[in-house]
């Protein structure tokens, strides 16, 4: 039985992982074409720093990341404070909305803001709304802040509601007890929902599609369109590049819990 | 406490103008023709697309089904294990879904072109070559593939969040093992099911990344016939707001009775 669990997991596993593998291992390939090995090679690493395309399309899509995860944060944890003092009526009505985004799919969120972009800039004449980097950092927001408000909403209903009204009883200014006593409180569920937000925004191909135009393509909707001729193995090697990082991010980040985890428990321990 | 819901001003403006406006416009856009007069020849003239929402749909049932299939005992292995090694493979599911999708699509095209790595291992094992690439199948692979994880995840978390001691009391009252998972886990896991069978049937049936890949433009999926209307050569925006419609409401629709399902699981 053990045996056949362990079988299962492994089949399932290299189903995930072996496309990456053989998609990296073609990051060396000196040739061309996608499935014949020609020998070893770093020339596609070597080309990718010297393409500015996709040094371009990969700034884009950092910038992107970065500027919609923070304003997305900020637009975010101060909605969930609101809502989260709001009545029940009013609180679904948000809540509802919020869900929107999640809920829908991405090529309707994407057509959906290409429609309020294209009737903004043409019909309304608000250059401003030509579809540039600025309209895909609206999306984005868009698209991130519903998970920000999801993962704060959790920590403020943990939080003891008299704590703030404590602090403004002992004089403290409404802002103060906000920034002092409120936000440390939520800090992880703020910190988490801005991780997400990020990552959403970069795993993003379908909504930045519909809203980038082609002056700020990011690298998703770039990779997009190369797919229609031919991708190039800069590509992969690209995808090497980020696969590894993410990788190791991830490691770290793992090893740092686990250590938190121990911290806490000695702690506990001690006390 | 009152003062505080002023912060969610802001947003409630956001929302408004980027989240009800655009719908609002998918909308007007769906029930006018070109020159913005009302119609509902939109709608009409989707009947000829019948094919597509059929194919749309059945690839994205057995995509579900399939994922189905192969998610559930990955979850429940994986939540067997010692909690250490939980927290390995939890991240070993996820990693993948943080390298771009549109990459690990185009992977699955090295493996299954008619020159490609599969059908060389086959050939030179001798064994007959393979048509997928260009194929249904093929896009049902691939979105297997990459959906995978959405239906593991969510049923892990429910198999390990249940409360043990139901399991050891049924036992105690002469359950058999299979009778235990039949009768207590597998309904106690059921809300993890129907979320993951949420988070893999909607992005299923709406894609056009991985139809277009993997399916060579033979198998036109509900998602490429939305983007060529607005972003390609068959560019009618009214047709395509029409489409967005039905196709949003079908899946609220299925969504509200995944939920009713689920909460009436929940009141048992």
């Amino acid at each position: 039985m053990k045996f056949l669990q362990r079988f299962y997991m492994g089949l399932i596993f290299f189903f995930l992982y072996a496309p990456i593998l053989i998609l990296m291992v073609f990051s060396f390939n000196d040739s061309k074409n996608r499935s014949v090995w020609d020998g070893f090679t770093l020339r596609w690493y070597e080309e990718l720093f010297h393409d500015e395309q996709i040094l371009q399309a990969l700034l884009v899509t950092l910038s992107v990341a970065v500027l919609s995860a923070l304003i997305s944060t900020v637009l975010g944890t101060a909605a969930a404070i609101g809502i989260h003092n709001m009545k029940k009526g009013p609180r679904t009505t948000y809540l509802t909305v919020n869900n929107i985004p999640v809920m829908n799919p991405d090529i309707i969120t994407g057509v959906s803001m290409l429609l309020l972009f294209v009737f903004l800039s043409q019909t309304m004449r608000l250059g401003i709304f030509q579809l540039s980097f600025f309209t895909l950092l609206l999306a984005h927001v868009t698209f991130n802040t519903p998970y920000v408000i999801l993962s704060v909403m959790p920590k403020l209903r943990q939080m003891d509601p008299n704590i703030y009204e404590a602090a403004l009883d002992l004089g403290a200014k409404p802002r103060t007890a906000i920034t002092k006593v409120v936000l440390p409180q939520i800090m992880p569920g703020v910190v988490t929902g801005g991780i997400m937000a990020f990552t959403m925004s970069l795993d993003d191909v379908v909504v930045s599609y519909f809203t980038s135009g082609s002056t700020s393509q990011t690298l998703g909707a770039y990779i997009f369109a190369m797919t229609k001729k031919q991708v190039s193995p800069e590509i992969n090697a690209l995808s090497t590049i980020m696969f590894l990082v993410i990788f190791l991010l991830l490691v770290v980040v793992n090893i740092r819990q686990e250590k938190d985890k121990q911290r806490q428990a000695r702690m506990r321990k001690r006390y | 406490m009152k003062k505080l819901t002023r912060f969610a001003w802001p947003y409630g403006g956001w929302m408004m103008l980027f989240v009800i406006v655009p719908l609002l416009i998918v909308v007007w856009f769906a029930f006018t023709n070109g020159a913005g007069d009302f119609t509902l020849d939109n709608f009409i003239s989707m009947k000829s697309y019948g094919k597509v929402f059929g194919r749309s749909f059945g690839l994205a049932i057995i995509t579900t089904v399939i994922c189905l299939v192969l998610g559930y005992p990955l979850a429940y292995i994986m939540s067997k294990l010692p909690p250490k090694k939980q927290g390995v493979f939890v991240l070993l599911t996820m990693l993948p879904m943080w390298m771009n999708f549109l990459l690990r699509t185009y992977a699955w095209l090295t493996i299954l072109e008619n020159t490609g790595l599969l059908n060389r291992l086959l050939g030179a094992l001798g064994l007959p070559l393979l048509h997928i690439i260009n194929t249904p199948a093929a896009v049902a692979l691939g979105m297997i593939y990459n959906y995978l994880p959405f239906m593991v995840l969510p049923i892990y978390t429910a198999l390990t969040k249940m409360d043990h001691s139901l399991i050891e009391a049924a036992r105690d009252l002469g359950c058999s093992s299979r009778q235990v998972f039949v009768k207590v886990v597998l309904p106690l896991s059921l809300p993890g099911v129907i979320s993951g069978i949420t988070m893999v049937f909607v992005p299923g049936v709406s894609t056009f990344v991985i139809s277009k890949l993997l399916g060579g433009g033979t198998s036109m999926m509900v998602g490429d016939l939305i983007d060529i209307q607005f972003l390609g050569g068959a560019y009618n925006p009214n047709l395509g707001a029409a489409i967005s419609l039905v196709m949003m409401i079908v899946i609220f629709l299925f969504m509200g009775i995944m939920q009713r399902f689920d909460d009436e699981k929940g009141v048992k």
